[in-house]
């Protein structure tokens, strides 16, 4: 059986560079064939060199991506997904600025052959705290925000530091688990926003906008309580933003674990996997294999 | 040899004031050569003089500002509502008052069906009446385990699914967590699925797509049917996809001779930018025919009301429920009213909460400022909840409202008791204030969510009556001459066509509502009652017995 397709939701409010960033995401695909579906096909939608051609309702990309519009009918254009041919690594749904995200996952989690990988929400610097109170969307924005599993903070450069870690703080206080990334440009490393990057092998030093980041391979004990340390590595202890690998449960099962920001999620694996655990996080914010053994 | 036909009546209501009532009109092609007694007609010359609506009344042709060519496709399936109702033959199918009489009706079409896989999909269910009794899969089951079944509720936002519907869309399953999913006590869902991004993979199996919806046909041959059936002679399809395919099968439909009603469809603004939708408006408008008005967008601002989608001012839902959706960010809608205005494009904009339409109002405010439109006639329609200060705006702003009076009958009861509470079901769809604060206004059925038939929907509005029988908000009625023409004259304004059609006046489209009995002789009460004969569409001729 082929295993399920994994999903990212990709939401935010209009304006806080979801596009961007998705355009980003697709020029830095290095092989992967991601699938994304956006709400209407702007003039904007996918940048204009990306394309190699276009039809009514399927947009082809460089490296085997692809781009469809949903419209209202979401769940509609997934069960086409299901039908693509060759099948897509990853799928990203680009949501419209005032979806709430977790009904999305709801929709999507319904159906057979999909998994959800995360919702990542961005947020524009300069504007987040003033659309949260905005008299229409202050609700719809601020549920954007809970809904997800990481943040983008999007725009840093147009804020000035003390504005910048006053707006991270505020976030954390809506969403206090949440994982945040900062971001020019929509700029953002691929391996932090979908897992399927994490399973390539760290080609170190691939992606140059990773600065600040590092990846650490943490090996847990063999057997171990295999929920409590992906509940452990989804709390807020270590900046943490993905992690993903294999452990050995107390009964001797094999467990994959995925963890985005504050979402968790183990399943049964494959025997012959070997223990270890990849963890991306923010360089100096205690991502050591030594703190992050529970 | 004449072009010109004279057609006597036992009255004709003009709801033309300078001539209210007249015996006898001229018809010349498709249009109104004159309306008066026959001494003041014959002054035209030749004429040839026709009988056959002697003993009838001739009313403007109706107009309906708000429904869906789905009323027509629907009626393919089987009926499951709770009052009787006439399907496009004039076949009326008795109202199913039980959970069981909804299943045998399904088991009687089941038997009918050679094929035991074939799907079975039931429409307009409305437990409501039945003290909101749930129906479950294993209901389903006894019509049939072998072949899908679907039956959607009259809200459009609830289906029932049996297990084979279940299993054919990949619903069989435990450890589905999705509100809208309530499982049973093993663990697999119950069959009732809530919203329509649920409803989908099983909507499919059951043939009911709404996307396929613009080129069906038959669908829209059984829509003029029932337009004929009830009188309208000018009907909306309020938010169609309208992509090249379809409207070139509604162009063929609608061009036919024998093609019974004007339709104007609206652009539905989803799925594309407001640029495109603008520039897509535009090209629809040039390919409009005599019989298919195209360059017309519909905006959505918010969900529904009972289904907790609607956007709500405080105190917000009557039973706690969190405010409900948007469907359009205020800057996505300014962006296209801003270039709609600029390209004359009319929008009409759904909004059912007050919020929502708060929000129409104070974003429409300061693109009028931008591109200054004296004659725009933007509408409002369903904006179920505004108060008498947001219809006061909509007047200062040129605004239209289109009001679901209907909706008042049917789910009156329900507002009142569950979703916004007494106070404000009172003022529900406030004809009465609209029209003392000047705003521009029809009413409106939404079928297929409730029947079309104008003539119901303004006793609607003359009674404010609910399904239980209360009236609810008597300073909101309005009374029958007002009710009259709201259903003409004054739908035809909302779609920039008061100009050719709403009025028996010269020069006018030669568009008539026949009816046996006299509305303004019958009684407020009694308006549901009218019977209809048929009409006349552009100076031709459509007997309702006859179709
Ligand atoms: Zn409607």
């Amino acid at each position: 059986m082929t295993p399920p397709l994994p999903v990212t939701v990709i939401g935010g409010y209009l304006g806080s560079g979801k596009t961007t960033m998705v355009n980003h995401l697709l020029r830095h695909a290095d092989g992967l064939r991601l699938a994304v579906l956006v709400n209407e096909f702007g003039e904007l939608a996918i940048d204009e060199d990306l394309i190699e051609a276009e039809d009514d309702d399927i947009i082809s990309i460089a490296g085997g991506c692809v781009c469809c519009s949903f419209g209202s009918d979401l769940t509609g254009a997934l069960l086409e997904m299901a039908q693509l041919d060759p099948r897509p690594d990853h799928l990203l749904i680009e949501s419209s600025g005032v979806a709430i995200p977790s009904a999305i996952v709801g929709s999507v989690s319904l159906l057979d052959g999909y998994r959800v990988d995360g919702i990542v929400i961005l947020a524009d610097a300069e504007t987040v705290q003033m659309n949260a109170q905005s008299k229409y969307m202050s609700d719809t924005v601020l549920r954007q925000l809970s809904d997800a599993n990481i943040i983008v903070l999007n725009k840093t450069d147009l804020v000035a530091k003390s504005e910048l870690s006053e707006t991270i703080s505020w976030l954390k206080q809506q969403n206090p688990n949440v994982g945040i990334l900062d971001a020019q440009h929509g700029v953002v490393p691929p391996q932090a926003v979908l897992d399927s990057f994490l399973e390539k092998p760290a080609s170190s030093g691939r992606y140059h906008h990773t600065q600040n980041l590092e990846m650490t391979t943490l090996i847990p004990d063999n057997p171990c309580d295999v929920e409590g340390l992906a509940q452990h590595l989804a709390s807020d202890a270590h900046g943490l933003i993905r992690a993903k690998g294999f452990a050995t449960s107390l009964t001797g099962q094999k467990m994959l674990i995925q963890v985005v920001g504050n979402r968790w999620d183990i399943s049964d694996a494959p025997d012959h996997r070997a223990d270890g655990i990849v963890c991306l996080g923010y360089k100096g914010e205690a991502l050591q294999s030594a703190s992050l053994a529970t | 040899m004449t072009d010109t036909i004279i057609y006597a009546a036992r009255k004709i209501i003009t709801m033309n004031p300078s001539r209210p009532v007249a015996s006898h009109v001229a018809v010349r092609g498709d249009r109104i050569l004159a309306v008066g007694d026959l001494a003041e007609l014959d002054t035209w010359g030749d004429y040839k003089l026709d009988e056959t609506f002697a003993d009838k009344i001739l009313m403007p042709g109706l107009v309906e500002g708000h429904a869906h060519k789905s009323e027509g496709t629907f009626w393919r399936n089987v009926y499951c509502g709770y009052f009787d109702r006439a399907d496009p033959d004039g076949k009326v199918w008795e109202g199913a008052t039980t959970i069981e009489t909804v299943l045998d009706r399904l088991k009687e079409a089941d038997a009918q069906l050679d094929d035991p896989e074939a799907p079975l999909f039931g429409w307009s269910l409305d437990p409501i009446y039945m003290d909101n009794t749930r129906v479950t899969r294993a209901d389903l089951d006894t019509v049939s385990t072998t072949r899908p079944i679907g039956v959607l509720h009259a809200s459009g936002h609830i289906m029932n699914a049996n297990t084979r519907a279940l299993e054919l869309g990949g619903y069989l399953k435990t450890g589905i967590n999705h509100p809208g999913i309530p499982l049973g006590t093993d663990g697999l869902p119950t069959g009732e699925l809530f919203s329509p991004e649920v409803m989908t993979p099983v909507a499919a199996l059951v043939g009911f797509d709404r996307a396929k919806a613009d080129g069906d046909e038959k669908g829209l041959w059984d829509f003029g049917r029932l337009c004929v059936r009830t009188g309208v002679t000018t009907v909306t399809d309020l938010a169609a996809r309208l992509e090249p395919d379809g409207v070139e099968a509604m162009l063929k439909v609608t061009g036919d001779n024998r093609y019974p009603t004007c339709v104007v469809p609206l652009k539905a603004f989803m799925g594309a930018t407001a640029a495109e939708t603008v520039d897509r408006a535009v090209e629809l408008k040039g390919m409009s025919s005599d019989r298919l008005r195209l360059g017309k967008i519909k905006a959505f601002a918010d969900g529904s009301i009972q289904g907790f989608s609607a956007r709500m001012r405080w105190p917000g839902y009557h039973n706690g429920a969190p405010n409900g959706l948007w469907y359009t960010a205020p800057e996505q809608l300014a962006e296209l009213y801003r270039l709609a205005l600029a390209a004359s494009v009319q929008v009409h904009t759904h909004t059912n909460g007050d919020e929502a339409t708060e929000m129409v109002l104070d974003t429409l405010g300061p693109a009028l400022m931008e591109v200054p439109s004296p004659d725009h006639r933007f509408t409002l329609q369903h904006c179920q909840l505004a108060d008498a200060a947001q219809f006061r705006r909509m007047n200062k702003l040129g605004m239209c409202v289109n009001l679901f009076a209907n909706h008042h009958f049917y789910w009156g009861d329900e507002h009142y008791r569950l979703t916004v509470g007494p106070e404000r079901a009172l003022r529900m769809n406030a004809c009465r204030t609209a029209l003392d604060t000047g705003v521009p206004m029809s009413i409106h059925s939404d079928a297929p969510i409730t029947p079309l038939g104008p003539l119901f929907t303004a006793w609607c509005a003359v009674n404010r009556i609910t399904a239980s029988g209360r009236t609810q908000g008597e300073y909101e009625k309005i009374n029958v001459a007002e009710a009259l023409y709201a259903i003409t004259i004054g739908a035809a304004y909302t779609l920039h066509m008061d100009d050719e059609v709403g009025s028996i006046e010269v020069g006018k489209k030669a568009d008539f509502a026949v009816l046996e009995d006299d509305p303004t002789e019958i009684g407020g009460e009694n308006l549901k009652d009218i019977r209809v004969w048929g009409t006349v569409q552009g100076g031709r001729i459509f007997c309702a017995a006859d179709l």
